[in-house]
């Protein structure tokens, strides 16, 4: 409780600010609805909202999980050598530099209206940055560690297994924290196109011009994306509590 | 039980990185059980060496024999600086190296916990390297080294970074255990008191290692103790090799 306080704090300033700004009429209340009535919405249409955020959860969840392990999967493969680091990295960065959005209508024909699509977007939007940081903690592994375990003959899968990725550990701790964000949006964008969700009520909401129910859908969007981040962060910290100074004290 | 030490030679050893010739036409006979200790001024090629007798490095050219030959794992090796796995307890670092080489888990438990007691850690075995100090992280590098009980240990400037007096502690069991187990030990420093306190014989490769300035035998006792660091004999023999380490420069 005592750590959440500190952000609570801007959170609760600037929502009593927001709602005196727009009672006092200095923003108009169809641009920026005041917070009393999100609440309402958000109460009014739970079951909906509700239904919407189980639904955004599992895409971006399952979209989530696939680019964790497709992405270390792939940088495991990349760091075997230089030459196949050549050969496919430049790929790998395609999924970085696509925009998600101008793809969407692309992956609705690929893989049809619903989840599938979603989850597909999700898995676009958040996979690069577990490559990049596995990849990036893998390659500076300790080279005397790497040394110590051929004197003692290693197998590949040895090294990979009890040295490579527990030392990239907190690198890849990191491409995750990133990647759970980025699956959010990426489902989001997913549903704006092709499925049902926060994405489908946000994109609804707008075109009838109810911006108390947008925000309501942002809030619980950005709820997602905070568990998931908390998620990772007690992955991190039961992780590496014992070995890392990011975790320590 | 004791392990014999293994003997070497190498001949006309080159090694070259790039444009640099780092060893060139080196030859050094090095007999079972000897304690050597290879001084020279930085940049001479002596860690080169080191890593060339371990196997980590090959030479250009030349041959190194060593007798009796084919015993796999027969050596250790101890970096500057202790190089622990920092995710796994004393023991587990300790018992790596057994772990490597498929010793099953009961047998390499038993031994890594005899090791550590040789170094004085038998009550550090559950800590991580994080809470150790750097004297406590070298021992443990020592006792990875000494686990699979080796024929030949070889030593990069392995004390270097430590406190004098923690320094002293370990030169004195270093000794110690060399007769305890009969091993060869090879031990690369550029410190003139450790190299005459702690071995048999003193080599002071020439600048850019094409050859021996100085091949000394140390006329000292052969248990030692830091009672020894303020004799005249000790000083006589520092005095020779600073000597030669001089006209190196």
């Amino acid at each position: 409780m005592r750590k959440a306080l500190p952000a609570a704090i801007p959170f609760l300033v600037v929502t009593l600010a927001l709602e005196w700004l727009v009672r006092a009429g200095f923003v108009p209340a169809f641009l920026v609805p005041p917070p009393s009535a999100v609440l309402q919405t958000m109460i009014h249409d739970w079951p909906e909202l509700f239904a919407a955020l189980l639904k955004t959860s599992a895409g971006a969840v399952i979209g989530f999980a696939l680019s964790a392990i497709g992405g270390i999967a792939f940088a495991v493969f990349l760091s075997s050598s230089r030459a196949i680091q050549r050969a496919f990295y430049p790929y790998a960065v395609f999924f970085q530099t696509v925009p998600i959005i101008a793809i969407a209508p692309l992956l609705v024909i690929w893989f049809g209206y619903g989840m599938r699509t979603v989850v597909a977007s999700a898995f676009i939007a958040s996979i690069f940055p577990v490559i990049a940081n596995t990849l990036s903690g893998i390659l500076s592994t300790d080279p005397a560690l790497r040394d110590l375990f051929r004197l003692y003959g290693a197998t590949s899968s040895a090294t990979l297994w009890k040295l490579r990725i527990p030392a990239a550990m907190p690198q890849i701790l990191t491409g995750l924290r990133i990647a759970g964000g980025l699956a959010v949006i990426g489902a989001i964008v997913g549903e704006f196109i092709g499925g049902q969700g926060l994405g489908s009520v946000v994109d609804i909401a707008r075109t009838q011009q109810r911006t108390d129910k947008v925000f309501a859908a942002v809030l619980l969007a950005s709820v997602l994306g905070l568990a998931l981040f908390g998620f990772i962060n007690i992955v991190s910290r039961l992780a590496l509590r014992r070995w890392h100074a990011s975790e320590q004290n | 039980m004791t392990e014999a030490g293994v003997a070497l030679r190498l001949q006309n050893i080159r090694r070259t990185f790039g444009d640099l010739t780092v060893i060139d036409n080196l030859s050094l006979d090095i007999a079972a059980g000897e304690f050597l200790a290879i001084l020279g001024p930085s940049g001479c090629g002596k860690s080169t060496l080191l890593r060339i007798v371990a196997g980590l490095t090959p030479p250009d050219s030349g041959t190194l024999q060593i007798t009796p030959p084919d015993l796999r794992f027969q050596n250790a090796f101890v970096f500057q600086e202790a190089h622990l796995l920092p995710w796994r307890t004393v023991l587990e670092n300790a018992a790596l190296p057994l772990e490597l080489m498929g010793v099953d888990a009961a047998e390499r438990t038993a031994r890594a916990r005899a090791t550590l007691a040789e170094v004085g850690l038998a009550d550090a075995e559950s800590l991580y390297p994080a809470q150790l100090s750097g004297g406590m992280r070298m021992r443990v590098s020592l006792a990875r080294a000494l686990v699979t009980k080796p024929r030949l240990l070889l030593l990069d400037e392995p004390f270097a970074a430590l406190d004098e007096i923690t320094r002293f502690r370990l030169d004195v069991r270093l000794r110690d255990l060399w007769i305890e187990r009969g091993m060869t030990v090879i031990f690369v420093t550029h410190s003139i008191t450790e190299a005459a306190f702690l071995a048999d014989r003193a080599v002071v490769l020439t600048r850019r290692g094409c050859g021996i300035k100085l091949d000394r035998r140390l006329d000292l006792p052969r248990a030692r103790d830091n009672d020894l660091r303020l004799s005249p004999q000790l000083a006589v023999e520092m005095q020779a090799l600073l000597g030669a380490m001089e006209e190196e420069g």
